[in-house]
């Protein structure tokens, strides 16, 4: 099963090669990993994608959850989120072509970020689905190259991932920790 | 004032309340070596190989409960910790390895002496620092000292550079520690505590089961009373030993791999497991799927990531082993009528458990040649559980484990998850140091003790009885039975026909030096040998061909047991 996580760490030269060191130490799979700093600049958000059963997602939350710079670990599963990513593609753009491809990038609300005479650069940003729908149909007319900064996650509506320190865990309930 | 970095580092141990470093020095040291040159009141053990400091320092933690401190150098010194950070990371110790760094300005360079010692120990410290800047030197100890010790224990390793230790700074050692990110949890949720006693009630086959989580959070009281208060029997891990006694009429031995007969079996017929401090290692469970297939679990760790990571958990309780025995024993108090017929009503399964013991207790043919098992058992009547003893590990590890009887916690230093071969003599030397007085003993293999034998001379130079006794089979005994066991018989790689003549290298290292050949020799040697004021080797001359029993074969279930 696929899985969004959001770990906020401090921002400390380290944290990232201790995050990808769990991953890889202890066999857990990342798909794609997006990090940047927060409106707080001591602390940082990494949006991993991960892919493992209920009890391989359970270990994942609960070791990085042990990692001493991590300050709170989100997944997003059960909640009601939204998630984009951003994709550049640079295709093959022929006299042929050019109607078909702008036609699809306006279609999926993309944009021509880059042009040269035989390729187009389009940016696009969307979740899982339109990407890859967008990709589906854009394969045909030949992709030279492509680039994904992999999903960002929040959650919809007011509500808000609290910055709220850590708290002594399973202190209130023992069993929302593990 | 502005104090030196090195004076800084000084103080803040100082504040910190150590009295004793394990040290190699190297030319990254040398600023807080020669501050240290006056600090007598910091005792500082030299060793002669940096592995040796950590585990000293491990072995001087694990006897006193205090925080172990060991001091090395950049590159190959800071290198050479790894085994023993790795031997502490595994068995939850609370150790602190400061290692000294090339000058900040030439990190990354590929200076002389250079390692990325942060890099490379990420994977087995709790956590572990770059001290970048002098200022943030003493908040750094602060903090190392705190994560080392609270929680799940665990070693840090904090890496200071030489310009560290040379540039000033203001000195305020902060009162608290305050980490935003790092809040363990002591206090177990009083809903799960009751939901367990409501488990065990119903329970009619209840087996407690307990790790070294007893021994790091101080619990072996707690432990007693609740195993007596229900009439509850008890098996222990490696690491949990002592920590309920060895002579306890509950007490049903170790169990795993090479558990007794009766604690293999307990574990297999129990229909509630009461895990308390231990993490379910496949060493104790056997194979996972038919560990205890009839019983439900009841979990008590400080650490989440061990509940449900190999056994699904029915009652998982995250807390300090001793604060949620304490918890259950005051609720168990307050409900003293719900439990008034408990003991009663599991008396079959206690009588049970006793049939076993009588009829398959840990045992071994005593003719032939002198048999390692007399040994252990000769040194435990002779020192009546009142010594504290490393192993190494391998035969020599399990005979101690199975036939020394462990009274009191704390009274054994053994690598449990890593494994280290050479670990128990400079753990030994480590626990020799911060008690002087003790009856302190390596049982050790002759394979094991040459892995750290160098530290015959630290032991000597700082007059450190430490008896070593060695149980010369003259192979890697315990690979060579894998081999006889389940490799036909082809020792590969395991005679060690070319060790030294022990009884000269103790001439030559200045220390004692005895040996034993036949059972008669064993308790005049042994009795001479304890009362000796020098570091002491007893050359041991077992059979070669003796084997660990009971053993799991590993991958298969605990029922599934060899017994002599």
């Amino acid at each position: 099963m696929r899985h969004i996580i959001s770990v906020l760490v401090e921002n400390e030269f380290g944290v990232l090669s201790r995050i990808a060191g769990l991953f890889s130490g202890r066999g857990f799979n990342i798909e794609s990993l997006c990090v940047a700093e927060t409106m707080d600049p001591t602390i940082s958000t990494m949006t991993i994608v991960t892919t493992g059963n209920e009890a391989i997602l359970e270990q994942i939350l609960k070791q990085l959850n042990k990692l001493i710079n991590v300050i709170k670990v989100i997944d997003f599963k059960d909640m009601d989120y939204v998630s984009r990513e951003m994709v550049l593609v640079k295709v093959n753009a022929t006299e042929k072509n050019r109607e078909e491809i702008l036609r699809m990038v306006e279609i999926f609300r993309g944009r021509i970020i880059d042009v040269s005479a035989k390729t187009y650069t389009v940016m696009i940003t969307g979740d899982e689905d339109k990407i890859k729908a967008f990709l589906t149909l854009i394969k045909p007319l030949g992709i030279k190259e492509l680039v994904r900064t992999g999903p960002v996650a929040m959650l919809r509506g007011e509500k808000t991932i609290k910055m709220k320190e850590k708290h002594g865990k399973g202190e209130e309930d023992g069993q929302g920790v593990l | 004032m502005k104090k030196t970095g090195a004076q800084i580092f000084v103080e803040s141990l100082r504040k910190e309340g150590v009295n004793t470093i394990f040290c190699y020095p190297g030319g990254a040291t040398l600023n807080i070596t020669d501050e240290l040159h006056h600090a007598t009141d910091i005792k500082q053990i030299v060793v002669r190989h940096e592995q040796a400091a950590v585990h000293a320092s491990d072995g001087y933690a694990r006897a006193s409960g205090k925080v172990g401190v060991c001091l090395v150098t950049s590159g190959p010194g800071a290198t050479n910790t790894v085994t023993g950070i790795a031997t502490a990371y595994m068995d939850s110790i609370p150790i602190i390895v400061f290692s000294c760094q090339i000058n900040t300005a030439l990190i990354g360079n590929d200076a002389f002496q250079e390692a990325d010692i942060v890099g490379i120990t990420r994977p087995c410290t709790k956590h572990n620092y770059l001290v970048k800047d002098v200022k943030d030197l003493a908040r750094i100890i602060k903090e190392a000292f705190y994560i080392a010790r609270s929680g799940r224990p665990g070693p840090v390793l904090v890496d200071i550079p030489k310009d560290v230790t040379a540039n000033m700074a203001d000195f305020h050692y902060p009162e608290d520690v305050h980490i935003r990110s790092y809040r363990p949890t002591y206090v177990g949720h009083v809903g799960q505590i009751k939901k367990a006693l409501k488990l065990i009630a119903s329970s009619e086959r209840p087996v407690l089961y307990t790790g070294g989580g007893i021994i790091s959070s101080g619990a072996s009281k707690e432990l007693r009373r609740f195993s007596e208060m229900l009439s509850i029997p008890v098996t222990s891990t490696l690491m949990g030993l002592g920590g309920f006694p060895g002579d306890h009429p509950l007490f049903m031995g170790m169990l795993g791999m090479h558990g007794t007969y009766a604690a293999n079996m307990a574990v297999i017929e129990s229909d509630l497991i009461i895990a308390v401090g231990a993490r379910f290692d496949d060493r104790a469970t056997g194979k996972v799927d038919e560990f205890a297939p009839r019983a439900k679990i009841i979990h008590v760790d400080i650490d989440p990531t061990s509940i449900s990571k190999n056994i699904k958990v029915d009652v998982p309780i995250v807390g300090d082993s001793r604060n949620v025995l304490k918890k259950m024993i005051e609720l168990l108090e307050q409900e003293k009528e719900d439990f008034k017929d408990y003991p009663s009503k599991i008396a079959p399964w206690v009588e049970q458990i006793n049939k076993w013991m009588a009829s398959y207790p840990l045992t071994y043919n005593r003719t032939g040649l002198l048999k390692p098992q007399y040994v252990i058992e000769r040194i435990y009547e002779l020192t009546k559980g009142n010594a504290i003893i490393a192993t190494e590990v391998g035969q020599n590890q399990m005979w101690a484990a199975q036939f020394y009887k462990f009274i009191k916690p704390r009274t054994i230093l053994t690598s449990g998850g890593l494994g280290t071969m050479g670990y128990g003599f400079p753990a030994s030397i480590g626990a020799q140091v911060a008690f002087p007085d003790a009856l302190v003993i390596d049982i050790a293999g002759d394979g094991s003790i040459q892995m750290n034998i160098q530290e015959l001379a630290t032991a000597a130079q700082f007059n450190l009885p430490v008896k070593i006794v060695i149980l010369n089979n003259r192979y890697l005994g315990m690979v060579r039975q894998w081999q006889e066991l389940f490799y036909e018989r082809r020792y590969t790689w395991t005679p060690m026909d070319y060790a030294p003549d022990f009884l000269k290298l103790a001439e030559a290292y200045g220390v004692a030096g005895y040996r034993i050949e036949k059972e008669e020799e064993v308790d005049t040697v042994l009795k001479e040998a304890f009362m000796n004021k020098k570091t002491t080797i007893i050359d041991v001359r077992i059979d070669p061909y003796e084997c660990v029993y009971p053993i799991v074969p590993p991958g298969a279930s605990l029922k599934e047991m060899l017994i002599v």
